[in-house]
């Protein structure tokens, strides 16, 4: 089996790295500076795939801090605001598309 | 109700207690995800999309309002104030913190529940009948069977690390509300000619990527001999399913390369081996458990009270009784169901506030019992005729009185896209959609007894291959596109629906689910005739024709 270090990595457009966070499960961004948000604004943006392998490596490398690290796409808007690339993300960063109440 | 032993009780403590200590390892970074991964999962605890999910057991769906009470106790102070009724006989709580598990599980453990069997590749929680030990004409009370399994199957070294997972549900009735044609052991329960008890055994089915619907095995096995008759069936599963395979591990697989036939040569060769290899049960034994059952001490009461009598100039009221009121065995009493499907809310959804209501209400109309049904409503199984009028106007102030229960808008749908990391497409938004476009009570019932099923991915959490109408999320370049089958249930003639054609977009399944309704409205032959009935006699053309021809 090929180690994780090792696998293949391709991405086609500006990504980042997403995991949960170990305590409370809740959505977390890689950031620039070695550390995770819960804010999507401040995850490191990857654009290449040795970019992307390097900051999941170094993601995967905090086994105590988060679970399940990837590498999700994400789109750049004109003024710079990230925004998740599918709708699986941005589910995960901006929550539930239901009311749950009934409505 | 039935009451956990000594043993039982320390084994559930003994289970928080590892936990506890399990958790606070992986949080110092003594264990790994890798390391820890099983053992929470042991637990039922998931990592979902958003948080873990905490899935909690309701053994053959019997809860009393204390554990009822507990459950919301439990959503209220470590999860978001609600929980989610699943398709067999589970709580999930779906925000939970790791950290709070351990308090969590504890909490719960007080009042004999826990989450043993609800994840991983074991024996998972028994199902049977919501109405055990109270419909009428059941054989008996198929719970007592079920927690037998139970005992036998809780953290059985050769059941825990099983090919894949293995579910076991159990009717006693003629009309199977426990759906056990689609699991991988399902069982029957009648008498045989000398009026023994035993069961009719169902091997090999299920749901998922390759659905089958289970096939008989044994007409009869006694009872006395069931354990050793399941051991054998489990010992040939273990040692011929396939481990390489993810996706074809399950005991249906088997069931299905090897034949029936051959599969059954097999199963009793390996009894004959066993010789009841000690599971024969003592009549003692399954008296023993019988009398851990606490059943009403039920009044004399008249078969047609005059509370029901004046009530039933209310028409809202009749609408009510007339769809969520069933025959109780007992004269005088009735069961009802809880509609966990309000028009716009996600079915099976409760909050904790409507939990602790409901177990006020069971305290007062139900002898403190709740059952949980794998449609994803609840019930209180005990009430007294007499006392209809009043539960129908709590029931209706808690929102819990939407007279649906097996119509177009009971809609049995599993978490989807909103918080499952499994899912290709959304569920919920769709039943919530449908539950709308079809809100007028008079439009449903004259409809009538139609199950729409949705999931959000192969898996059939919501068992959408045994809906009459079946709704199945996939992907398709990034988008949710639905494919939709009609004919399918889940009863005990169940079958799996067929496809009626391509997928269609999220936009358009509520227009298409609307045209299928109309054009069985069309081509019924009568009003009686069930929409599955008018699918079996005319097939799926008709109903193809009218969704594909404009699109
Ligand atoms: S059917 Fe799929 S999407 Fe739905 S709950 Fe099961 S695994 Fe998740």
């Amino acid at each position: 089996m090929t180690s994780p270090l090792q696998q293949k990595i391709k991405i086609t457009g500006p990504s980042v790295v997403t995991a949960n966070r170990t305590s409370d499960g809740i959505v977390i961004y890689r950031t620039a500076q070695q550390g995770w948000s819960a804010n999507l604004s401040d995850a490191a943006i990857v654009r290449t795939s040795d970019e992307a392998r390097a900051l999941l490596n170094e993601a995967n490398a905090d086994d105590v801090g988060a679970i399940g690290a990837y590498i999700a796409p994400v789109e750049i808007k004109d003024g710079g605001e990230i925004k998740p690339g599918n709708l699986r993300e941005h589910i995960r960063s901006k929550g539930l598309t239901i009311d749950l109440l009934p409505a | 109700m039935y009451a956990y032993d000594e043993l039982d009780r320390t084994l559930i403590n003994e289970r928080v207690s590892e936990f506890r200590d399990q958790v606070k390892r992986r949080l110092s970074g003594e264990l790994t995800e890798d390391e820890f991964k099983m053992l929470r999962l042991q637990n039922g605890v998931y990592l979902q999309l958003h948080a873990y999910m905490f899935r909690v057991a309701i053994p053959y769906g019997t809860l009393s309002s204390k554990q009822l009470r507990r459950l919301a106790h439990v959503g209220r102070r470590y999860d978001r104030g609600y929980g989610h009724f699943t398709t067999r006989q589970n709580i999930q709580f779906n925000w939970i913190k790791l950290s709070d598990l351990p308090d969590a599980l504890a909490d719960l453990a007080d009042v004999g529940i826990h989450a043993m069997q609800t994840s991983g590749n074991n024996m998972r929680n028994v199902t049977s009948d919501q109405w055990a030990g109270v419909a009428p004409g059941e054989v008996e009370d198929p719970r007592i069977w079920s927690e037998i399994l139970r005992q036998h199957t809780t953290l059985h070294p050769e059941f825990s690390f099983l090919p894949r997972k293995f579910k076991i549900a159990i009717t006693a009735s003629e009309h199977d509300r426990a759906a056990i044609k689609v699991h991988d052991i399902g069982l029957r329960l009648h008498k045989n000619a000398d009026g023994e008890t035993g069961f009719e055994v169902l091997v090999g089915g299920g749901l998922g990527r390759t659905p089958f619907i289970a096939k008989a095995i044994k007409p009869f096995v006694h009872g006395r001999d069931i354990l050793s008759y399941v051991e054998a069936i489990l010992r040939v599963y273990n040692q011929y399913g396939r481990r390489d395979n993810i996706y074809k591990a399950r005991i249906k697989i088997l069931v299905h390369e090897l034949g029936i036939e051959k599969f059954s040569r097999e199963v009793d060769e390996e009894w004959k081996q066993m010789d009841g290899g000690g599971l024969t049960l003592d009549h003692s034994v399954v008296e023993e458990v019988r009398s851990r059952f606490s059943y009403p001490a039920y009044e004399k009461l008249p078969h047609m009270p005059d509370e029901l009598k004046q009530a039933a100039a209310d028409p809202q009221f009749e609408r009510w009784r007339k769809n969520s009121v069933a025959p109780h065995k007992v004269q005088g009493y009735s069961i009802v169901t809880l509609s966990l499907k309000p028009v716009g809310g996600p079915p099976g959804d409760a909050t904790a506030d409507q939990m602790d209501a409901v177990a006020d209400l069971a305290d007062k109309y139900s002898f403190g019992e709740i059952r949980v049904g794998h449609e994803q409503n609840l019930a209180l199984p005990h009430v007294a005729k007499r006392d209809l009028p009043k539960l129908w106007k709590a029931l209706d102030r808690l929102g819990l009185a939407t007279p649906n229960v097996n119509l177009v808008t009971d809609i049995i749908a599993c978490p989807g896209l909103d918080y499952c990391s499994l899912a290709n497409a959304r569920s919920i938004p769709i039943a919530q959609e449908l539950t709308r476009r079809f809100a007028n009570h008079g439009t449903a019932e004259m409809i009538g007894r139609l199950h729409i099923n949705i999931s959000g991915c192969i898996n059939a959490c919501g068992h959408h291959h045994v809906g009459h109408i079946g709704i199945l999320g996939v992907e398709k370049n990034g988008e949710e596109v639905y494919q939709i089958t009609i004919g399918g249930r889940a009863d005990e003639n169940a079958q799996i629906g067929a496809l009626i054609g391509p997928a269609v977009p999220y936009a358009e399944v509520a227009d298409v689910i609307e045209d299928i309704v109309e054009a069985y409205l069309a081509l019924r032959d009568r009003p009686e005739e069930l929409f599955v009935d008018t699918v079996k006699r005319l097939g799926v053309e008709p109903f193809k024709e009218r969704v594909y021809a404009t699109r």
